[in-house]
């Protein structure tokens, strides 16, 4: 049987506590790992890097970063498109200050930028909770949105008011400005999601992520036995801050390349990487791609099935795509509450007995 | 009683070591109520001390003042010879103090292991680069050489078969005990157990009390505990504090106790003529 715990025996704590602990698994991972880093790169071309790829890896990330603050440490925030905005317009100040600096290195320093702010509008979490905390995250949403709209600094005195990513090389390719390859775009993405997975994954696995989960489960507990909420909370926010300010800059400088802030950053924007992280799944690396996907991806999928299979005219299947993705929104969320994650979850757990029913 | 330092040998033949903490006066009121009023003992070393009482008499309020979730109005708390000043309570648990509490309080979202290892995070000192780095940065190894500690305590407590069941899931017999499990894997100087055995029937009760002896007896930890269980409290503890609207009415090792008229009217009512 392929899909079995039983006669792969775990002889240390390091292996009984891996990420994938089914050896079947543990191999799927590293083919999905194989064909995004060395097959989807060959075939690549612009419709899809631009309409399927990069979006969803830009997605993804966000979506890890906020399901670190929802998901794991219970706190629900509103603020996701205000700190995706300063994220992308703290690299873009960082490019057009110093163009000689790689732009991995600004995309890094975006992030760090975007914690220290995400710590600042997550004070008013140590006082309240629950919906009266995501009233306060969504002040912040306004308020930083308004600011890039209001500090000519922020956008270099431009004359329209948005801002431009400039060309920017990695080893000498463009992963920045118009002369970008689809390639290039999506191997700088699939390179930050990588990195930005693996360490949302330490972080949750070790006594972080536990410090977390204590909190939202019962911060009372948690304190009596050692957790300081003070900084528990605030790191959380800047491990979210830190992911999303890094999605948001390569949202801009990637993906857009010219960007308006109420319009690339908006309320809209909180609400479809919240979606991303209740659909996909609370508390769950698997459930924030899973999230990416579904939102990213079928929108694409209505479109090409309405324009492009039953020939519907473009407008009338915009607006009938909107009514299906917000039904099939709440028809799986009656059905599944807690997400693809859980359905995976379910599924495996299934697998695992398959072909016996107990 | 007896003399501060030198502690006493129980009918058993237990050594008891001298005072760990010592209260002094302490009262404790919630605006005009008064929960605990000038309320004095101490806890040794090694013992396994009960805290009875009716209902409404203040024995979880005396077991929040020792956890330092509640600060009391006036009074003085030492611990370990030192006065204790006003700490928030993670402070607290650093000082290694530990609890359960009477209506279980785990994390229903993670794994039993998980809940345990959370338990023992005062002892875990890699911070959040380091976590980050995991295989690199030491914290992997950090991680599974407190899970060595943890599964010690697996062991001891017989909960290996649901190690990796969340706890959300579990039955409210062994909820106790994962609440058990928690609290000692932060190597504890005083474990308070706030009513351990409430809820439970007989042989549950049996695995309970044979939990505690035998963590006192292994480990040297000493307890607090709150039951109501007279028999229970009356076998396993060394020493009995009974309070009754927010007093002490009695003092001393269950014998004594059980024999103290203020005790008797405390529990089965006093005629009012």
């Amino acid at each position: 049987m392929f899909y079995r715990e039983s006669g792969d025996f775990k002889t240390s704590y390091s292996e009984d506590s891996q990420t994938f602990p089914i050896k079947f698994d543990r191999l799927r991972y590293y083919a999905v790992l194989a064909v995004a880093f060395g097959i989807i790169p060959l075939f690549i071309n612009d419709y899809w890097a631009n309409a399927v790829a990069v979006p969803f890896l830009i997605y993804a990330i966000a979506a890890i970063g906020l399901n670190i603050l929802v998901g794991y440490a219970g706190q629900v925030s509103l603020g996701t498109g205000g700190f995706m905005a300063v994220g992308a317009y703290a690299v873009y100040k960082l490019m057009t200050a110093f163009p000689e600096v790689s732009i991995f290195i600004h995309v890094i320093l975006a992030g760090l930028i975007t914690a220290a702010v995400g710590v600042v509008f997550g004070l008013p979490s140590l006082r309240i909770k629950g919906f009266y905390l995501a009233v306060a995250t969504l002040a912040a949403q306004f308020f930083l949105v308004w600011l890039f709209n209001k500090v000519p600094w922020f956008y270099n005195y431009s004359a329209s008011g948005q801002i431009n990513a400039p060309e920017r090389t990695v080893f000498g390719v463009f992963v920045t400005g118009a002369q970008t390859s689809a390639m290039a775009k999506y191997m700088f993405c699939l390179v930050m999601l990588t990195l930005v997975a693996l360490v949302a994954r330490n972080l949750t696995r070790g006594t972080v992520g536990r410090k977390w989960m204590a909190i939202r489960d019962m911060d009372i507990a948690a304190e009596i036995i050692g957790v300081n909420p003070l900084t528990t909370k605030l790191t959380a926010f800047a491990v979210s801050s830190f992911f999303i300010g890094i999605a948001g800059a390569l949202f801009f400088a990637v993906y857009l390349g010219a960007a308006e802030v109420g319009e690339a950053f908006g309320i809209q924007k909180s609400f479809l990487i919240l979606f991303m992280v209740i659909i996909g799944g609370l508390g769950s690396i698997f459930g924030s791609f899973a999230g990416a996907a579904f939102l990213v991806l079928l929108p694409v999928f209505l479109k090409n099935v309405l324009v492009g299979t039953l020939g519907w005219p473009t407008d009338l299947a915009a607006h009938i795509e909107l009514m299906i993705v917000g039904g099939l929104i709440v028809a799986f969320l009656i059905a599944e509450p807690h997400g693809i994650a859980q359905l995976w979850r379910v599924a495996k757990e299934k697998l695992r007995l398959w072909p016996f029913p107990h | 009683m007896k003399d501060m330092n030198e502690g006493y040998i129980t009918p058993d033949g237990r050594q008891i070591g001298g005072v760990l903490m010592e209260l002094k006066n302490i009262t404790l009121k919630f605006g005009g109520v008064t929960a605990i009023e000038n309320i004095s003992f101490d806890i040794r070393d090694g013992e396994i001390r009960a805290i009875i009482g009716p209902n409404g008499a203040g024995k979880s309020s005396m077991l929040n003042v020792i956890s330092g979730f509640y600060i009391p109005t006036e009074g003085e708390v030492w611990f370990k010879g030192y006065k204790r000043g006003p700490m928030k309570p993670y402070e607290i648990a650093r000082l290694g103090i530990a609890r359960t509490f009477q209506n279980i309080a785990l994390f229903d979202g993670m794994s039993v292991l998980d809940n345990i290892m959370t338990g023992r995070l005062t002892k875990m000192k890699k911070g959040l680069l380091a976590q980050a780095g995991w295989w690199w940065t030491g914290a992997a190894r950090e991680e599974y050489e407190n899970r060595d500690k943890v599964e010690r305590i697996i062991d001891f407590l017989e909960i290996q078969n649901i190690r990796k069941t969340p706890v959300g899931r579990l039955p409210y017999g062994l909820k106790k005990r994962v609440e058990l499990a928690r609290a000692l894997a932060a190597e504890p100087k005083i474990l308070l157990l706030d009513e351990p055995m409430a809820g439970m029937n007989v042989e549950e009760k049996e695995d309970m009390c044979r939990f505690i002896l035998d963590l006192n007896d292994e480990f040297g930890t000493t307890i607090v505990l709150i039951e109501h269980d007279m028999g229970v409290v009356m076998d396993i503890s060394d020493r009995v504090v009974v309070m009754d609207y927010g007093k002490k009415i009695g003092d001393g090792a269950p014998d004594e106790v059980r024999n103290n008229q203020a005790v008797i009217d405390a529990y089965l009512g006093v005629a009012h003529d």
